[in-house]
C-alpha cells in the first residue's frame, strides 16, 4: 500500500458520553473485518477506555506517551488484537498529564503510522482543550459523533466550527443512539432535523441498542454481532469509509429515514 | 403519569420541535460569539455604507446578536442590533 491511500480519521464530539470510544472500537473492528490494516489510537490521556471496550486491557505494556516521548519504538506499543486480523491499538497513558503529548508529536506519529496502516483512527477526548487539539493535529478527516439531543447537537456544532478553523474540511456526522419509538412520537429529533441544524454530510446512523452495553461488558464490539441493529449501523459506516455506496438503514418508524444515503444536502 | 391534555384532544407541540427551535436560536448566538472576526467584519462594512451619508462616531458603535420576540409574540428569534450614534448628517 502507498502512503497516499492511508487515512487518518479522528472520532470527536465535544460532549462526553455520546459514544466516541464505542464508535472508534466498532469502526476499527469493522474495517479490519473488511480486510483493512487498522490502528486505533486512544488520545484520552488520564481517562483511557478504548482498551477495555476492545477487551485488550490486560495486554498493555507501553502507551501513547511512551511512544511520543521515545521511551519505546512505535511497534513495541502496538497491541495486536488476536481476534481480528490487521487490528492494532495504541492505548492512552493512564497516569500521565494531558500535556505529556504535543500537537507536533501527534502529527509525526500519524505520519509514521501511515507507512504501515490503511486507517489510523484517533479516539478524541471530550472537550475542546489541548487533548482535542492533539487528537486532530494529524487528522485528514473527522467523524463528529452526536446523539439527537440538544446538548450533544450544540457541542457538535461547536466542534464542526473548530474543525473548519483547523482546516479539517472533510468532516462527517454520525448520529448515535436514535430511538425509533421516540422519533415516531415526535419526542426525539429525527435524522433530517439534526442534519437541518448542523448542515454537514452524514456518514451513518446507529440506533440505540442494548447490545452495545452487553458487548462492552464482554469487550467484543457490537459490529461483529449480526443480530445487533447498532452493529448493522456500524457495518454500514465501515463499508462507506472503505468506499462502498451503502443506502442509509431503514428503521421501522417508516417514512422518516426513507431517503437514501448520499441524497442528503452537502454544505 | 397520564397526560390529560392528550386524552382530551388538545394537541401538544412535539418536544422535538421545541428542541429544534431552541437549538437553532442558541446556535445563532454560539456561532456569532465564537467567531471573533464575524461581528468586526459586519461592523466595518456597515460603517463604510453609513459614512457615505452621515458622520458616525466609531467609538460609540455597539453591534451585537440579541434575542427578540417574533412578530406573533409566541417565540424568541435572533436579531442583530446595532446602536450607532450619529454626529452629523451630510448634505446631499
Amino acid at each position: 500500500m502507498s502512503k497516499e491511500q492511508s487515512q487518518v480519521i479522528v472520532i470527536t464530539s465535544g460532549k462526553g458520553g455520546v459514544g466516541k470510544t464505542t464508535t472508534t472500537a466498532n469502526i476499527g473492528v469493522g474495517l479490519s473485518l473488511l480486510g483493512k490494516k487498522v490502528v486505533l489510537v486512544d488520545t484520552d490521556i488520564g481517562l483511557r477506555n478504548l482498551d477495555v471496550v476492545l477487551g485488550l486491557e490486560n495486554r498493555i505494556v507501553y502507551d501513547l506517551v511512551d511512544v511520543v516521548s521515545g521511551n519505546c519504538k512505535v511497534r513495541q506499543a502496538l497491541i495486536k488484537d488476536k481476534r481480528y486480523e490487521g487490528l492494532c491499538l495504541i492505548p492512552a497513558a493512564q497516569t500521565k498529564d494531558k500535556d505529556a503529548v504535543t500537537e507536533e508529536q501527534m502529527k509525526n506519529l500519524c505520519e509514521e503510522l501511515k507507512e504501515d496502516f490503511d486507517f489510523i483512527i484517533i479516539d478524541c477526548p471530550a472537550g475542546i482543550e489541548q487533548g482535542f487539539k492533539n487528537a486532530i493535529a494529524g487528522a485528514d478527516k473527522a467523524i463528529v459523533v452526536t446523539t439527537p439531543e440538544v446538548s450533544a447537537v450544540r457541542d457538535a456544532d461547536r466542534i464542526i466550527g473548530l474543525l473548519d478553523a483547523n482546516e479539517i474540511d472533510e468532516h462527517f456526522l454520525l448520529i448515535n443512539r436514535i430511538r425509533t419509538d421516540m422519533v415516531k412520537r415526535g419526542e426525539m429529533m429525527n435524522v433530517d432535523d439534526v442534519l437541518d441544524i448542523l448542515n454537514i454530510e452524514l456518514i451513518g446512523i446507529v440506533p440505540d441498542d442494548e447490545n452495545i452495553i452487553v458487548s462492552t461488558n464482554k469487550g467484543e464490539p457490537a459490529v461483529v454481532n449480526m443480530k445487533s441493529v447498532a452493529g448493522q449501523g456500524y457495518r454500514n459506516i465501515t463499508k462507506r469509509l472503505s468506499g462502498e455506496n451503502v443506502p442509509l438503514m431503514e428503521l421501522d418508524a417508516g417514512g422518516f429515514f426513507s431517503k437514501l444515503f448520499g441524497k442528503f444536502r452537502k454544505k | 403519569m397520564i397526560d390529560l391534555s392528550r386524552i382530551f384532544g388538545r394537541r401538544k407541540v412535539a418536544s422535538k420541535d421545541l428542541a429544534k427551535d431552541r437549538l437553532k436560536l442558541v446556535l445563532v448566538h454560539d456561532r456569532a460569539n465564537t467567531d471573533t472576526e464575524f461581528l468586526e467584519k459586519i461592523k466595518d462594512e456597515i460603517m463604510k455604507v453609513l459614512e457615505k451619508y452621515m458622520d458616525v462616531a466609531d467609538s460609540g458603535l455597539d453591534i451585537q446578536i440579541t434575542t427578540a420576540q417574533s412578530e406573533d409574540g409566541q417565540s424568541a428569534v435572533p436579531a442583530l442590533t446595532a446602536n450607532i450614534p450619529i454626529k452629523a448628517m451630510k448634505r446631499k
